[in-house]
C-alpha cells in the first residue's frame, strides 16, 4: 500500500462531490485543478502494484502501474483538463459532475489490476456517460441516453459472465493476458468489442454521441473507446480476429460519413475507422504495432477531441450542426476554423500533425506482417479519412456556402482548449519523441524520412485534388437534409416491433382474462349464490329435459321452484345447501392432499 | 439628383475573392507537381513491389477518393436514406 497517494482515478471521482455544489468561479478553479492534482498523484505511483485489498480469498489490485497504463492515464488526465476547461463556463452539476466521475472511472479501469475492479469501473464509465448525453434534455437526447444505457448494460452482462466463468476457470481474478480458447474469453471478448464498436455492434455510438451536450461529447469521444482499446491491448495482443475487424472498422465507416449531413455523427463514423487502426495494431501483436495502438490513440483522443470541441462550438453558437445548415462560418468564427483544420490535418495524418507519427507505425506493421489486403484496405481508409474528416468537416462548417449566420466567435475558455489541443496536435507531429519515450516497448521508428513524407503527402494531396476537381465539375455529392438508417434500425425499429407484438398478445391476453374472470364469471357466481337451491333445482331439471325430452314438464316444474324459492317455502334451505357443497368441496380437497 | 443611400455590394473576404481562389489553385497544382518530381529524388524504403511504381501513392489517393465518392453516393446513399422525420413516425 502507498501511503502518500490516492488510488488512480479516486480523485477524480471524489472531485464530482464538491464540483457539483461548488457554484462560480470556485468551481471553475476547482475543475482544473483536480484533473492536475489527479495527474501528479498517478505520476507519483512506482511501478508495480499498489492498493491491494483482500476480497474472498482474492486480491483486488486497485493500481497496477507500467509503461501500458501509464501512458493511458496521462493521456486520459490531459483530456480531462482539455474537456473541463472547454466546458468552464457550463454551470450544471450533472454535467460537471458525471464529466468527473466518468474520466476517473476511466483512469480507474486502465489501472485496475483485477477483473472485478475493472468491471466496476467499466459500469461507472457506463452510468456517468449516460448523464453526459440524457443531460442535454432533449426528447432525442433522452432516447438516445436510454438506447446508449441499454446497449452498455447488456454487454456489461456479457462481461459479467465472461469475468465470474473466467474466474472459476482460472482460480484467480487478476487481470492479464487472456488471449480467445474458452467460452469465457469469449464472453469478455466480446464485452470489450461493443466498447469498441466493432463492427455490427458499433450502431450505439453515431446514435448517442451526437445527442450529447456539446461539452458532453468531447469528454465521451475519448474515454469509452480508448478505455476498450486499452483492455484489449491488455488481455488479447495478437489475436487475428481482431486484425479483420479493424480493418473492416477502418473502411465500412467512411461510406457512411461521405453522406452524413450532422456533423458530429461525421466525427462518431471517424471515430469508428480511427479505432479500426488501433485494433488492426492489437491484432498484429508485434512491438512495433502495439506501439502504433498506443501512441495512435494517444494522438486520436488530441485531434478527435479538438475536432469535437470545434463542431460542439458551432453548435454552441449557432444552434446548428447540420452541414445543410453552416457554411461560410470561417467569418465569423476564425480562430475555431483554424484549429478544426489542425484537428482535421491530424487525424488526415499530414506531415508535421500528429496522426502522422503513430498511424504510420500501424501501416509499417502491418507492411512488415505481409498483410497485403489489411494494408490496402487502411491505405484506402486513410485516402478516405481525408474526404469526411480532413475536408468535409472544415469546409462544410467554416466555408461552402454562405449560410448567412453571422455569430460570435466561441467564449474564450472553449478558444482555449481547443487551442492547447491543437498545440499538441503540432507539438507531437514535429517532435513525436516525447509520445515515443511514454510507449510499452522501446522503439527507434523514424516517420520523418524523405520517402515516407512524399508518399503520404502524395495520398492525401492527390485525393484532395479528386475534391477538387469534383467540387468543380459539379460531380461531388450534395449534402442532403435526411438521416441514413444503420444497424440501429434494428434496435430502433425492434423495440418497436417487439412493444407492438407484447401489445397484441400479452395485453389482448390480459384483456380477455379481465373480460373473463373479472366480469362473466364473477357475474354468474354471484347470480348463482343469489338463489342457489333454486339454481341447482334448474341446472337438474334442464338435464332431466335433455334427457327426457319433455320441455313442458320441465318448465311447470322450474316455476314451482321458483316459487317456492321466493316464498322460502323450499324444503331445503339454502343454508343447509351451502353447508353441504363447502363441506363436499372441503372432502374433495382433503382426500386430493 | 438622386440622394438615395445605395448599399453597395458587401464586401468578399480576402479568403474567398476569385483571385486568392485562383492563386490557391495554382499554388495546389504547383505543390501536386513538385510532390511527384520529389519522388524521383526522394528514396523510400519500399516493403511492397508496387511501392516502388511511380506515382503509385498519388494514384492510389486519387482513385480511392473517387471510388469512395461515387460507392457512397449512388450505391450506399439511395439504400439507407430516409426522410429526417423516419424515426419520429
Amino acid at each position: 500500500m502507498t501511503a502518500d497517494a490516492f488510488p488512480p482515478g479516486l480523485i477524480l471521482i471524489l472531485a464530482a462531490v464538491p464540483a457539483a455544489l461548488l457554484r462560480g468561479r470556485l468551481r471553475q478553479a476547482w475543475m482544473l485543478l483536480v484533473p492536475a492534482l489527479s495527474l501528479c498523484n498517478m505520476l507519483a505511483l512506482p511501478d508495480g502494484n499498489h492498493f491491494l485489498l483482500p476480497f474472498f480469498r482474492q486480491e483486488l489490485v486497485l493500481a497496477r502501474v507500467d509503461r501500458l497504463s501509464v501512458v493511458f492515464g496521462i493521456i486520459f488526465h490531459i483530456i480531462a483538463f482539455i474537456a473541463n476547461l472547454y466546458a468552464l463556463k457550463v454551470e450544471d452539476r450533472f454535467q460537471n459532475a458525471a464529466g468527473l466521475v466518468y474520466a476517473g472511472a476511466a483512469v480507474g479501469a486502465v489501472f485496475a489490476g483485477d477483473l472485478f475492479t475493472l468491471f466496476v469501473f467499466w459500469e461507472m464509465m457506463t452510468l456517468s456517460a449516460t448523464f453526459l448525453i440524457m443531460a442535454r434534455r432533449t426528447e432525442k437526447s433522452m432516447a438516445a441516453g436510454f438506447r446508449y444505457f441499454m446497449v452498455h448494460v447488456v454487454s456489461g452482462l456479457c462481461l459479467l459472465g465472461g469475468i465470474l466463468l473466467q474466474v472459476n476457470d482460472t482460480g484467480t481474478v487478476a487481470f492479464g493476458y487472456i488471449g480467445l480458447g474458452t467460452l469465457s474469453s469469449w464472453l469478455i471478448f466480446i464485452g470489450f468489442g461493443v466498447n469498441s464498436a466493432w463492427p455490427l455492434l458499433h450502431f450505439w455510438l453515431p446514435d448517442a454521441y451526437p445527442e450529447a451536450t456539446v461539452t458532453g461529447a468531447v469528454f465521451l469521444s475519448a474515454f469509452t473507446t480508448k478505455t476498450a482499446v486499452y483492455v484489449l491491448a491488455r488481455a488479447y495482443p495478437g489475436t487475428e480476429a481482431l486484425i479483420w475487424i479493424g480493418a473492416a472498422m477502418t473502411v465500412f465507416p467512411i461510406f457512411f460519413a461521405v453522406i452524413e449531413n450532422n456533423l458530429r455523427r461525421v466525427l462518431s463514423y471517424s471515430l469508428i475507422n480511427q479505432v479500426g487502426f488501433m485494433m488492426v495494431g492489437i491484432g498484429i501483436g508485434t512491438q512495433l504495432s502495439l506501439n502504433g495502438t498506443v501512441s495512435h490513440a494517444f494522438s486520436h483522443i488530441l485531434y478527435k477531441a479538438l475536432l469535437f470541441m470545434s463542431m460542439g462550438a458551432v453548435l454552441h453558437q449557432t444552434g446548428k450542426i447540420n452541414a445543410t445548415d453552416v457554411g461560410g462560418l470561417f467569418r465569423s468564427m476564425p480562430w475555431t476554423c483554424a484549429f478544426c483544420i489542425v484537428g482535421a490535418a491530424s487525424i488526415s495524418a499530414f506531415p508535421l500533425f500528429s496522426g502522422f507519427v503513430s498511424k504510420s507505425m500501424v501501416m509499417e506493421a502491418a507492411a512488415l506482417g505481409d498483410l497485403r489486403l489489411v494494408w490496402f484496405l487502411m491505405l484506402f481508409a486513410s485516402a478516405g479519412v481525408l474526404h469526411h474528416a480532413g475536408i468535409k468537416i472544415p469546409f462544410s462548417a467554416f466555408f461552402s456556402h454562405d449560410s448567412g449566420i453571422r455569430c460570435k466567435e466561441a467564449p474564450l475558455p472553449m478558444l482555449l482548449a481547443m487551442g492547447l489541443a491543437a498545440a499538441l496536435c503540432i507539438g507531437i507531429g514535429v517532435f513525436p519523441q516525447p509520445l515515443y519515450s511514454l510507449l510499452p516497448y522501446p522503439t527507434d521508428f523514424q516517420p520523418y524520412t524523405a520517402g515516407h513524407v512524399v508518399s503520404q503527402a502524395q495520398l492525401l494531396l492527390f485525393a484532395a485534388l479528386a475534391f477538387a476537381l469534383m467540387l468543380l465539375s459539379g460531380t461531388h455529392p450534395p449534402e442532403i437534409r435526411a438521416i441514413n438508417l444503420d444497424v440501429d434500425v434494428l434496435t430502433r425499429m425492434g423495440g418497436r416491433a417487439f412493444y407492438r407484438l407484447a401489445d397484441r398478445t400479452l395485453n389482448a391476453l390480459n384483456d380477455w382474462a379481465d373480460e373473463a374472470v373479472s366480469h362473466r364469471l364473477t357475474r354468474r357466481i354471484a347470480l348463482f349464490f343469489r338463489m342457489p337451491a333454486c339454481n341447482v333445482q334448474r341446472l337438474g331439471f334442464r338435464a332431466l329435459a335433455l334427457l327426457c325430452g319433455n320441455h313442458a314438464w320441465m318448465k311447470e316444474k322450474m316455476s314451482l321452484s321458483e316459487a317456492r324459492c321466493e316464498t322460502g317455502a323450499h324444503p331445503v334451505g339454502d343454508g343447509v345447501l351451502r353447508a353441504v357443497l363447502f363441506l363436499t368441496v372441503l372432502t374433495i380437497l382433503v382426500l386430493i392432499w | 439628383m438622386n440622394h438615395n443611400p445605395v448599399n453597395p455590394e458587401p464586401k468578399r473576404p480576402p479568403l474567398i475573392r476569385q483571385r486568392t481562389l485562383k492563386a490557391m489553385m495554382a499554388a495546389f497544382a504547383a505543390v501536386l507537381g513538385a510532390l511527384l518530381l520529389a519522388e524521383g529524388w526522394a528514396h523510400r524504403h519500399v516493403i511492397f513491389p508496387w511501392e516502388e511504381w511511380y506515382g503509385f501513392y498519388a494514384a492510389f489517393g486519387f482513385v480511392a477518393y473517387v471510388i469512395l465518392v461515387f460507392v457512397a453516393q449512388y450505391v450506399l446513399r439511395p439504400i439507407v436514406i430516409r426522410d429526417e422525420g423516419y424515426y419520429d413516425r
